[in-house]
C-alpha cells in the first residue's frame, strides 16, 4: 500500500457552528448515507438497475460544500450524483423514483442513476461521462457572469460547483476549463472529490502529479486541499472559496482528500483495494466525526441524533414506497423531451 | 434590396438576432477581433463587446460543453466552428449532451443553441478541412441539422435556428461564401423545416443540398437539352427530412435521385432512400438513385479531388440513364 497522503489539519474548534447548523449538515450526511445504503439493498432486491454508483464515504464533500452555497446556486455532477442530488435540495422521493424507473423521478425515469437533473433546484445533471459536466458547469457560470456584465443584472451573483473524481483530473475538458475559468474569472468551485482510485486505476499509477490542488498554481488559481472526511474542513475551504466567486474574484480549485466506503459500482467486486487501505479511511468516517464533534461541542446529545436517524430512515422507507407506488412512463410517451415543448 | 455576400447574410443574421434578443452570443475561436475565419462576425465584438463575442481558446470540446451549460441556463449561444471538422472534438458535447440531454433529463432542460460554421470539400484543402460530416451527425437524437446554400436562405435560416428551442447543427459550405444575392431589405425568416422546391418539373424529382443544389441547377440546361423536365429539391432540413415535399413531388414524377456531397455509405442519401421505400414505394417507377462522394478521404490533387465529389455531368447521365430505361 502507498504510503497515504497527510491530510491537512483543521482546528475544528475554529469552525463556527451553531445547533442548527450543525444539525443541518449532520441531516443532510445521514440522509446521504442511508439513500446509499437502501440504494444497495433495493439495486440487490431487483428494484433498481444499471450501473448504481454509491457515495458512502464520501459525504462529507457534497455536504460541506453544497450547504455552503445558496438554493439558487447551480450544482454539476457525474454519475455518483444521488447524494449530491439530495444536497442540492432534490427530494429523496424523486431520486428514489428516478432510481426505479418511474414518472415521478426527477428526470421522469429516462435518466437513471447517473443521470440526476432537476432544472428547479438548479442541478445541472447527472453525467455519466468522465469529465464532460465540467463545460456544462463552466457554461452556467459564465451565463451568471454575462448576465452580470454584459446584461447589467446585478443580481446575478450565482455561484457553481463542479464536482468530480481524481480520475477525471487527468482528461483534458479539467484542464481546458481550468484555463477559461481564470480566463474569464468565472464564479465556479472546481471540487476534485480524490478518493484514491478511479474504478481499478490507483491515483499514482495514472497522475504524474499527485496532488491534484497544486495544478491550480499553474493556471494562477488558488488551489486548496483538504480533509475530505471532515465536514467542517470542507465548508471552511468552501465557504471562502464561494464568498470569492461571488464577489467576482474567481474560481477556485478544491482538491477533498476522501475514500468510497463500498465498491466503484454495485457490479464491482472492489478487489484490488487492500483491507488496510479500507480499515484506516473507515476509522475516519465523516459522519462519526461529526457525531462525535456535536456531542463533544454539547450541541446536540445523543438522544437528539439517534431521534434524526430514525426520522431519517423513516423519510427513506417513504420514499421507497413513493417509488415502488408511482407509475411508468406511458409508452405513448416514449417520444416525449427528445425536443422543446413550447 | 441589396446585393449580399453569403457570408455577410450569415453576419446580418447574427447581427439582428444580437439586436433582439440580448441572451444570444457569439462563441469560438478568432470569432472577436478577428472577425472570424470567413468574417462571419467581422465588426460584432466592436458593437457588443468581448462577452457577446467571446473569443475561445483552442479547446473544442470544452467551449462548446460551456455553450451546452449556458444554453441550459438560459442563454442562446452560437457557436463557431471555424471549421466543422474541428467540430470532431466536440462529438461528445453535441451528441451526448446538446443532443441527447434534454430527453435523459426528462424535460428538465433545454437547449437552444446553434452551432456553425463551414463544412464540406474545400479546394485542394486536403481531407482533414475537407469533411463531409453531416452523416456523422444524423443519427444524434434531438439535433436539427440544416444546410444553407444561398445567400437568402442563409440569412432566414440562421435567424430561424438561432431563435429555435433546440440545438440546431448548421452547415455553410467553405465554397459558397462568396455568393451573391440581392436580399430584400425588410426582416424575414425561413422555416428550418421546410425543404426548397427550387426549380418544378414533372419528370423527375432530384433531391439535393448545400453546394450540390448549385451543381444541380448547373446540370438542369443539360437536362433540358436532353428533353426531360426535372424537379429540383434543396432539402435544407437534414434532420428531420421533409417527407410532405418530396411525397408530394414524388407522387408526381414518380421518379427520384438523390445528389449529394457526403459519403455514400451511411449518407444522408442512404437514410433517404430507405424512408422513400417505407413510404412511398408504391409512387415509384424506378429504384431511387444517388450520386454521392467516394467513400474515401478527400485527396489534395485537385484531379481526384474533383473525382471524388459529384460533377455536374454525372447528373445529366443519371437522369439520362434512369428517363432512358423507362422507355
Ligand atoms: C469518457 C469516459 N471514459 C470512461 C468511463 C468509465 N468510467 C466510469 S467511472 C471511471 C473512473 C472515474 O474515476 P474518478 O474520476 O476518480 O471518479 P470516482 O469514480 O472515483 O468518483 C471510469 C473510467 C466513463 N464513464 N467515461
Ligand atoms: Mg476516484
Amino acid at each position: 500500500m502507498v504510503q497515504e497522503r497527510t491530510l491537512p489539519t483543521f482546528q475544528a474548534i475554529s469552525a463556527k457552528l451553531d445547533k442548527q447548523e450543525g444539525l443541518r449538515l449532520y441531516e443532510d450526511m445521514v440522509l446521504g448515507r442511508y439513500f446509499e445504503d437502501k440504494c444497495a439493498e433495493m439495486y440487490y432486491r431487483g428494484k433498481m438497475f444499471g450501473f448504481v454508483h454509491l457515495y458512502n464515504g464520501q459525504e462529507a464533500v457534497s455536504t460541506g460544500v453544497i450547504k455552503s452555497m445558496r438554493s439558487d446556486d447551480y450544482v454539476c455532477s457525474t454519475y455518483r450524483d444521488h447524494v449530491h442530488a439530495l444536497s442540492a435540495g432534490v427530494s429523496a422521493n424523486a431520486v428514489m423514483a428516478e432510481l426505479f424507473g418511474k414518472e415521478t423521478g426527477c428526470s421522469k425515469g429516462r435518466g437513471g442513476s447517473m443521470h440526476m437533473f432537476s432544472k428547479e433546484h438548479n442541478l445541472l445533471g447527472g453525467f455519466a461521462f468522465i469529465g464532460e459536466g465540467i463545460p456544462v458547469a463552466l457554461g452556467a457560470a459564465f451565463q451568471s457572469r454575462y448576465r452580470r456584465d454584459a446584461l447589467g443584472d446585478t443580481s446575478a451573483d450565482q455561484v457553481t460547483a463542479a464536482f468530480f473524481g481524481d480520475g477525471t483530473t487527468n482528461n483534458g475538458q479539467f484542464f481546458e476549463c481550468l484555463n477559461m475559468a481564470v480566463l474569464w474569472k468565472l464564479p465556479i468551485l472546481f471540487v476534485v472529490e480524490n478518493n484514491k482510485w478511479a474504478i481499478g486505476m490507483a491515483h499514482e499509477r495514472a497522475s504524474s502529479q499527485t496532488e491534484i490542488y497544486r495544478k491550480a498554481s499553474v493556471f494562477g488559481m488558488p488551489g486548496y486541499e483538504v480533509d475530505g472526511m471532515d465536514v467542517l474542513a470542507v465548508r471552511e475551504v468552501a465557504q471562502a472559496a464561494v464568498a470569492r466567486a461571488r464577489a467576482g474574484e474567481g474560481p477556485t480549485l478544491i482538491e477533498c482528500l476522501t475514500y468510497r466506503f463500498r465498491g466503484h459500482s454495485l457490479a464491482d467486486p472492489d478487489e484490488l483495494r487492500s483491507q488496510a487501505e479500507k480499515d484506516e479511511w473507515q476509522a475516519r468516517d465523516p459522519l462519526v466525526r461529526l457525531e462525535a464533534y456535536l456531542i463533544e461541542q454539547n450541541l446536540a446529545d445523543d438522544a437528539e441524533l439517534k431521534a434524526i436517524k430514525k426520522r431519517l430512515e423513516a423519510h427513506i422507507e417513504d420514499a421507497v414506497k413513493f417509488a415502488e407506488s408511482s407509475p411508468e412512463p406511458s409508452p405513448d410517451e416514449l417520444h416525449r423531451y427528445i425536443f422543446a415543448e413550447d | 434590396m441589396a446585393e449580399t455576400l453569403l457570408f455577410n447574410a450569415l453576419r446580418e443574421a447574427v447581427d439582428e438576432e444580437m439586436g433582439r434578443d440580448e441572451t444570444v452570443f457569439v462563441l469560438g475561436e478568432d470569432v472577436g477581433h478577428y472577425g472570424g475565419s470567413y468574417k462571419v462576425t467581422k465588426g460584432l465584438y466592436e458593437k457588443y463587446g468581448p462577452l457577446r463575442v467571446l473569443d475561445t481558446p483552442i479547446a473544442e470540446n470544452s467551449f462548446t460543453g460551456m455553450a451546452v451549460g449556458a444554453a441550459m441556463t438560459g442563454l442562446r449561444p452560437i457557436v463557431e466552428g471555424m471549421n466543422m471538422g474541428f467540430l470532431l472534438l466536440a462529438f461528445n458535447q453535441i451528441a451526448n449532451n446538446a443532443g441527447m440531454l434534454p430527453y435523459t433529463s426528462g424535460g428538465n432542460y433545454h437547449i437552444p443553441m446553434v452551432i456553425r460554421g463551414p463544412g464540406g470539400v474545400g479546394r485542394q484543402l486536403g481531407a482533414e478541412h475537407s469533411q463531409r460530416l453531416e452523416a456523422y451527425f444524423q443519427a444524434v437524437p434531438g439535433l436539427k441539422i440544416v444546410a444553407c446554400s444561398t445567400p437568402y436562405n442563409a440569412k432566414g435560416l440562421l435567424k430561424s435556428a438561432i431563435r429555435d428551442k433546440n440545438p440546431v447543427l448548421f452547415f455553410e459550405h467553405v465554397l459558397l461564401y462568396n455568393l451573391k444575392e440581392d436580399l430584400p431589405s425588410d426582416e424575414y425568416l425561413v422555416p428550418l423545416d421546410k425543404a426548397d422546391v427550387v426549380r418544378s418539373g414533372k419528370d423527375v424529382t432530384i433531391l439535393t443540398y448545400s453546394r450540390m443544389r448549385h451543381h444541380v441547377l448547373q446540370a438542369v440546361k443539360g437536362i433540358e437539352a436532353q428533353g426531360f423536365d426535372p424537379e429540383v429539391i434543396d432539402l435544407i432540413s437534414l434532420k428531420p427530412i421533409d417527407y410532405d415535399t418530396i411525397g408530394a413531388s414524388i407522387r408526381k414524377t414518380h421518379r427520384v435521385i438523390i445528389v449529394e456531397e457526403c459519403m455514400r455509405t451511411g449518407g444522408i442519401a442512404a437514410e433517404i432512400i430507405a424512408s422513400i421505400n417505407d413510404r412511398f414505394f408504391d409512387e415509384l417507377d424506378a429504384p431511387v438513385m444517388r450520386l454521392s462522394s467516394q467513400d474515401i478521404p478527400t485527396p489534395y490533387n485537385g484531379r481526384l479531388e474533383s473525382l471524388t465529389i459529384v460533377q455536374p455531368k454525372q447528373i445529366v447521365e443519371a437522369v439520362e440513364k434512369m428517363m432512358m430505361a423507362q422507355v
